[in-house]
């Protein structure tokens, strides 16, 4: 029998009725351990995140935070690095009293991640704490380290027995990317489950926890207007963009290796799909949730090697135009290899061969150094059958197109045919929009905010499932595979350019079935 | 009166009517978005005010610090008994400039100053002005409680301070009398919700859910004149542990007595704290019958526990949140105005009870 916090799983949880009603539920008394506490994640995101959740009184009732990172530092060092980060990156101005509260909760462990003495002084630093509160406190280790570590910390975890809690529990928290192939996802997940039940594992991927994302499952199972024409009879194709205006900036390490489809596509994308593609769940429980987002990635053929060239197209930015400036291309970016290949814009056209959406292409895009920066999704219905009208002296009654944007501003739109003012009946295309920042009084937490609570309360629906990510790779590795160079002889196929500050490579075009184009950025 | 927010349109006009308003308010919107299409209004929710002229400016003063949550279509109906003309004037406003690619949006806000000869057409006069298909929230800071009947008919929920009243009999009377008709928002309840997210928190983990039921005392002290807000927490932990209301009875500064729970008593302690400054809860402990207690009071950077375990020993600690101050409330007041709450009635009813005998005869009666 599994034990979770000293109780066997199975049994019937007393319930608490004082929840009923809280729009905040309570979060246990957790210990958070950072590795790669001084990271620029760290800094820049999970810091600020636990000063805002501070804040509003979202941490647990006891809360610690362990920071572990090679520099050898004193606490007091590291709470002055905390309180620097939060200072910069805080969505809001610290309060004083709140942020000396936290700060004195703040502990940190030098040290490498393969060192022994770094788990057992952990060790007494998480029983320091429960003696001081005289009950057991759960704990979260959150991986924010290059991912060539995840296996050493998880390891060493298990072999300092910090893997397991009599009487509370333990969770990993790992961040993107998991593994960069499908064979590394796979061994990945062998290390991981080696040491760690499934449902202690909490993968990041900080789309889910945007609220953009989570409303579109709002927006599919909350409204009887929509799910009736939500498939391959009324659909006609599906496009999702995530454009940025931007270059890659001082990340030229990491995005070199990653490249547009494990940077973007691999992940965020392919979660953006699930939502559009997912049968409505059961329930909105993790399981539930993930079970139905699974399917979707089982469906998707895993492309062949032939097919290949056909639906799948990289490219890479050339100097050009940005913000009313010239802008370098990748290739002269500081810190990009001479001579690299990796894309930095990347377009699949996949079919999700179901029921529901046979026959209808999913076309996925994301760049560097477009237009400007945005991610939406399109979806295009059917013309209508017979058009009376005429289509002389107008642009004519085009395809109903509903798109929701994720950002910049977030909303949905509905393109509709509407008669033009005048004594012909000639129709044009007209948009019916709606915003949600003109519709809540409330402004959408961090991702980070949402993400570090639930992964605290031990709450899964917004984390990726180890099969998830499995069937994610199952996808993109064959394309990974194919945009690189089989060996020394054999140099990685050819690499498609677009002026940065444009609509991207004019080769994406012949992804598109005929009749289909994509929509302007 | 406006939000405090930059102001980009504004019309006034003396001797008007609520169609001219109504005009205005489109022209006005028109017109702002023809300057820059991204300016858009927001549409979340109406807000009528109903207030005394001679304390608007105080009113102004508490929704100007309410920020975000301003409503998007504030209706401020300014009352001056004597007056004989309606005045009104119109602000379309918005946070800032719209940046590229990105929204600005606009809040409304109409001040209509009105005389007692118009009170009898009030609904004619507020019904045009506010936003169809939008709730609307209703305040009447000032009493005016036949004007709030009138009202009503507008309104899907209606914001209210049971601690207003001249007693927290009153006050809990007043805002049972008026859920029966709409959803009540009461501040002095939005007061103790840290304090419930908190008391509910630490009986959450599993091995302390069953010593909910072993509760035997509850003190809580408040600001002198938030006794409603300690009977609205009291009567929220009788309602959802099931525990059986019984009337109190005051000693000295406070109000003593006793619930009845399953298999024993709870010992109920409310108490003035006339150090605190600032309206609602001071401290709330609670015991249990193994000699456990738990202290949750307010303190520098969050709320200060204290607990004491069967043996005797104590232990302190911060729990970190930011003070939301009087106008987080208010903020927090409109926002709720969007939900609802299942718990607020069943904890005022349990607290009417409570309060019977103490303050006066009053018949319980059941609602959920």
């Amino acid at each position: 029998v599994a034990v979770s916090a000293g109780r066997p799983t199975g049994e019937p949880e007393p319930e608490n009725p004082l929840v009923a009603g809280l729009e905040r539920l309570p979060v246990a008394p957790t210990t958070l351990v950072i590795f790669g506490a001084t990271g620029d994640l760290a800094r820049r995101k999970l810091l600020p995140a636990l000063y805002n959740l501070a804040h509003e009184g979202a941490l647990p009732e006891r809360f610690h935070l362990v920071g572990v990172s090679r520099k050898e530092k004193e606490d007091e060092d590291y709470r002055g690095e905390c309180e620097q980060a939060i200072r910069r990156f805080s969505r809001r101005t610290p309060d004083e009293d709140v942020l000396n509260s936290l700060l004195d909760n703040v502990r940190y462990v030098p040290g490498t991640f393969d060192e022994d003495s770094v788990y057992s002084e952990l060790g007494s630093v998480l029983d320091e704490f429960e003696e001081e509160a005289g009950e057991p406190l759960n704990r979260a280790f959150y991986l924010s380290t290059a991912p060539s570590f995840f296996p050493v910390i998880v390891g060493q975890l298990g072999r300092s027995q910090l893997a397991q809690h009599e009487r509370g529990e333990v969770r990993l928290i790992i961040e993107k990317p998991f593994g960069t192939t499908l064979e590394e996802a796979r061994e990945l997940n062998r290390a991981v489950l080696g040491i760690f039940d499934e449902n202690q594992v909490f993968r990041i991927d900080h789309y889910l926890g945007k609220e953009t994302v989570q409303n579109m499952m709002a927006f599919r199972f909350a409204n009887g207007m929509f799910e009736p024409l939500w498939n391959r009879n009324y659909i006609d194709s599906v496009q999702i963009t995530a454009a940025e205006d931007l270059g890659i900036g001082t990340r030229a390490d990491y995005y070199d290796s990653a490249g547009a489809l494990r940077d973007l596509i691999q992940n965020h994308m392919l979660q953006l799909l699930c939502h559009v593609a997912m049968e409505p769940p059961v329930s909105f429980t993790a399981e539930a949730v993930r079970n139905e987002k699974v399917k979707v990635l089982q469906a998707i053929p895993e492309p062949t090697a032939a097919e290949i060239p056909d639906m799948a197209l990289r490219a890479q930015y050339a100097a050009g135009h940005a913000g009313g400036d010239d802008v370098p291309g990748y290739l002269e970016e500081e810190g990009v290899p001479e001579g690299s290949t990796t894309e930095t814009y990347a377009a699949l056209r996949l079919e999700v061969d179901n029921w529901r959406w046979a026959g209808v292409p999913f076309y996925l895009r994301t760049g560097k150094r477009l237009a400007r920066k945005i991610t939406e999704i399109a979806v295009t219905l059917k013309p209508v059958p017979h058009l009376a009208f005429s289509q002389d002296g107008s642009l004519g009654v085009q395809p109903n197109q509903l798109v929701l944007t994720l950002q910049p501003n977030e909303g949905v739109s509905l393109s509709l045919g509407a008669k033009i003012p005048g004594t012909r009946m000639l129709i044009r295309p007209v948009n019916m929009e709606f915003q949600y920042g003109t519709a809540f009084l409330s402004q959408s937490p961090e991702a980070y905010e949402r993400l570090i609570t639930d992964a605290m309360r031990g709450d899964a629906t917004l984390f990726t499932r180890n099969d998830e990510v499995e069937a994610q790779w199952r996808i993109c590795d064959p394309i990974v595979k194919a945009w690189s160079p089989t060996d020394a002889q054999t140099p990685a196929p050819p690499v498609a350019g677009y002026a940065a500050g444009s609509q991207g490579p004019k080769e994406a075009e012949e992804l598109l079935r005929d009749g289909d184009r994509w929509r302007a950025i | 009166m406006d939000s405090g927010a930059r102001s980009d349109a504004v019309w006034s006009e003396q001797g008007t009517t609520p169609d001219a308003i109504e005009a205005a308010l489109r022209r006005l919107l028109v017109d702002v978005h023809a300057e820059n299409g991204n300016y858009v209004p927001a549409r979340v929710l109406n807000m009528i005010a109903f207030v005394d002229r001679e304390w608007s400016g105080e009113i102004a003063n508490r929704l100007r610090g309410v920020g975000r949550y301003h409503a998007s279509r504030l209706v401020v109906l300014s009352y001056e008994p004597h007056r004989e003309r309606l005045d009104a004037r119109v602000m379309i406003a918005s946070d800032g400039e719209p940046q590229p690619g990105e929204l600005a949006l606009l809040h409304e806000t109409v001040v209509v100053e009105l005389g007692e000869r118009h009170l009898d057409d009030l609904l004619t006069i507020a019904d045009p002005l506010v936003v169809t298909d939008l709730p609307t929230l209703l305040w009447s800071p000032h009493g005016h409680h036949e004007v709030v009947s009138e009202l009503l008919a507008l309104s899907q929920a209606v914001l209210l301070d049971s601690v207003d009243e001249p007693s927290s009999q009153e006050g809990l009377d007043r805002a049972w009398e008026l859920s029966d008709q709409a959803y009540v928002v009461d501040l002095a309840w939005l007061r103790t919700t840290p304090w419930r997210e908190r008391v509910a928190a630490s009986f959450d983990p599993l091995g302390r859910r069953q010593e909910l039921r072993t509760i035997s005392g509850v003190t809580v002290r408040h600001h002198p004149e938030s006794t409603a807000a300690a009977m609205l927490l009291a009567g929220w932990l009788t309602s959802r542990l099931d525990w059986t209301p019984q009337p109190l009875s005051a000693d000295g500064d406070a109000l003593v007595g006793k619930a009845l729970a399953n298999g024993q008593d709870v010992a109920l302690r409310l108490e003035a704290a006339p150090e605190l400054q600032v309206r609602g809860l001071e401290d709330v402990t609670l015991q249990t019958a193994s000699g456990r207690s738990l202290l949750l009071g307010r303190g520098p950077g969050g709320l200060h526990a204290r607990s004491r375990d069967e043996q005797g020993r104590e232990r302190e600690w911060t729990i970190p949140g930011a003070s939301r101050g009087e106008t987080g409330v208010l903020g927090e007041g409109i926002r709720q105005a969007l939900l609802r709450d299942p718990t607020y009635v069943p904890a005022l009813t349990a607290a009417r009870a409570m309060l019977s005998s103490a303050g006066g005869a009053n018949p319980v009666a059941t609602r959920s």
